[in-house]
């Protein structure tokens, strides 16, 4: 449509005001009454992230690669004697696991850094406070939220297999089979139906000799 | 019937009509405006969608603190939001209903009509003065230019009508008008109505209030129920306007059945003016000043003194 076709008819702009809002008021209104109806969120919506503190290593990636600092980590170490072992083990202990969501931006950087899948999103966003200082939630209120986290969606059938799959698989072809594997392995996948997929065997521990003990 | 119990009915019918009219014209436009924009609008006051939410608000004005403001003239203040309403008590004390259904009927009713309409800047000039507020001040000034500009289009409007009917008599206006007015006439209806809701300083003619540049512009130091008051007189605006567009131009009571349903016709024009009114706010942008005058005095003025000409080519030819 060009400018000067329109500004041939005077008035038109006027009219098609008119019918602009008139056609609205036909239409069914697209206000969600919320606090009466609880609002259908798409499952990876981010409302507040959860924490599996059994998962957690304390390796504070997340703490620092958070952009507003937000995450407070605090742990100490301890000693784990296992029977049949030269030296005792250290393990690290989780003390304090703080995040503030008064400054947090819900940006999931946290999320996306974590190696071991210890930090959730989750869609719950009810934990408004009255007062800000009650916004920083511990490991204990993160905890409760891996109540709400929704499963994980299934695996896209067409994507590539995950990484741990891709894994499994190419450790039980055996060592000489990798390399094969690994170039053979975006035509073999399209073909290769979901159910068939790669059994998730990891081999034995003793199978796979660690090189000190090795020497 | 003795004389003081027709005037009890009279007046407390024209009070019911005051005071009823406006709240289902509210409401409608809460409702309306919402929905026009993708909204619900009031949905809890009263349990269904939200009826009572006038009424709610009404109670709430009642529980505000009255301020006048301590550098305010106190009262020119307090007169202005009664100055405000009153004009249009008047007017609908006027307005007839159906055929020998009006509270007063005038000979020169419809002089009376344009002159008490006329009130309506005093009190804004009387709240803008009084408020000592530069915010209130500069509305008032706009408003008092707007109201006096487009009291000319409202007043050669309506005599082109009333020549044509060749009466200032309400009931007689409606009585001598034929269908083929509304073609004969529309001119003069649409300056009229145009004129009408500058006079009632409704969007898109809101200079005056304009609360983005003016805070609220004349009302701006007023609370509780003054500031009711004159939201009210708003209201009744829409109403005075729709009904005086529907007795002069648009046949009053005529339709089908108009000696039983002849009130219900005037009542539903009305009803569809007053929608049209709130329609207009919905869609339409605030009117600049020079844009506001421009279509009063280039527009509106000229094609109401056409009108004229052309009522007097045809009550000639006749």
């Amino acid at each position: 449509m060009s400018e000067n076709g329109e500004r041939n008819v005077p008035g038109k702009g006027l009219l098609d005001g008119l019918a602009v809002t008139l056609k609205t008021l036909t239409r069914r209104s697209t206000t969600q009454q919320y606090p009466d109806v609880q609002p259908d969120l798409p499952p990876r919506s981010r409302g507040v992230i959860a924490l599996s503190e059994e998962n957690c290593t304390v390796c504070m990636l997340c703490a620092r690669e958070c952009p507003d600092w937000c995450i407070y980590i605090d742990s100490h170490k301890e000693e784990v004697v296992v029977p049949g072992a030269a030296r005792a083990r250290q393990r690290n202990v989780l003390d304090k696991f703080d995040i503030d969501f008064s400054l947090c931006m819900y940006c999931g950087i946290c999320i996306e850094v974590c190696p071991f899948d210890a930090l959730h999103w989750t869609p719950e966003f009810e934990y408004a406070e009255t007062d800000v200082l009650s916004l920083l939630h511990d490991k204990d209120r993160l905890g409760e939220w891996m109540r709400t986290v929704p499963p994980p969606p299934v695996h896209d059938v067409l994507g590539e297999p995950s990484k741990e799959e891709a894994t499994a698989a190419r450790k039980a072809a055996g060592p000489g089979a990798a390399t094969a594997a690994k170039t053979a392995r975006p035509g073999g996948v399209r073909t290769r139906p979901p159910a068939t997929a790669p059994p998730a065997v990891p081999p034995p521990p003793a199978a796979e000799p660690a090189p000190e003990t090795d020497k | 019937m003795p004389l003081w119990l027709d005037l009890l009915i009279r007046v407390a019918a024209v009070m019911a009509g005051f005071l009823v009219l406006p709240l289902v014209i509210g409401q409608a436009e809460h409702k309306v405006m919402a929905h026009m924009q993708g909204r619900v609008g009031p949905m809890y006051a009263g349990a269904f969608h939200g009826w009572a939410q006038l009424v709610a608000d009404g109670v709430k004005f009642v529980q505000k603190e009255d301020i006048t403001p301590r550098d305010a003239d106190r009262a020119v203040f307090q007169l202005a939001p009664i100055v405000a309403l009153f004009p249009y008590l008047v007017v609908i004390l006027t307005i007839p209903l159906g055929p020998g259904l009006v509270a007063q009927s005038l000979d020169i009713g419809l002089f009376l009509v344009l002159a008490v309409l006329g009130i309506g800047v005093v009190a804004v000039l009387m709240s803008a003065w009084s408020s000592a507020n530069k915010y209130s001040l500069l509305g008032g000034v706009r408003g008092a230019a707007q109201l006096l500009g487009y009291e000319l289009p409202l007043v050669l409007a309506a005599a082109s009508v009333a020549m044509a009917a060749g009466t200032l008599s309400l009931p007689g206006i409606v009585e001598a008008w034929q269908p083929w007015w509304l073609i004969w006439q529309a001119p003069a209806a649409l300056v009229f109505f145009i004129a009408g809701l500058a006079e009632i300083r409704r969007p898109p003619f809101d200079m005056p209030i304009a609360d983005s540049e003016l805070v609220f512009g004349y009302m701006t130091e007023y609370t509780g129920l003054r500031f009711a008051f004159f939201l009210l007189a708003e209201y009744v605006g829409i109403v005075v306007i729709a009904a005086l567009t529907t007795v002069l131009f648009l046949g009053g009571w005529h339709g089908p059945f108009e000696e039983t349903f002849g009130w219900l016709w005037t009542l539903l024009k009305i009803g569809a003016l007053s929608f049209v009114i709130i329609w207009l706010r919905v869609t339409y942008p605030r009117l600049r000043e020079d844009q506001l005058q421009r279509l009063c005095w280039l527009v509106l003025v000229p094609v109401s003194l056409a009108q004229l000409v052309l009522t007097v080519a045809v009550k000639s030819l006749l």
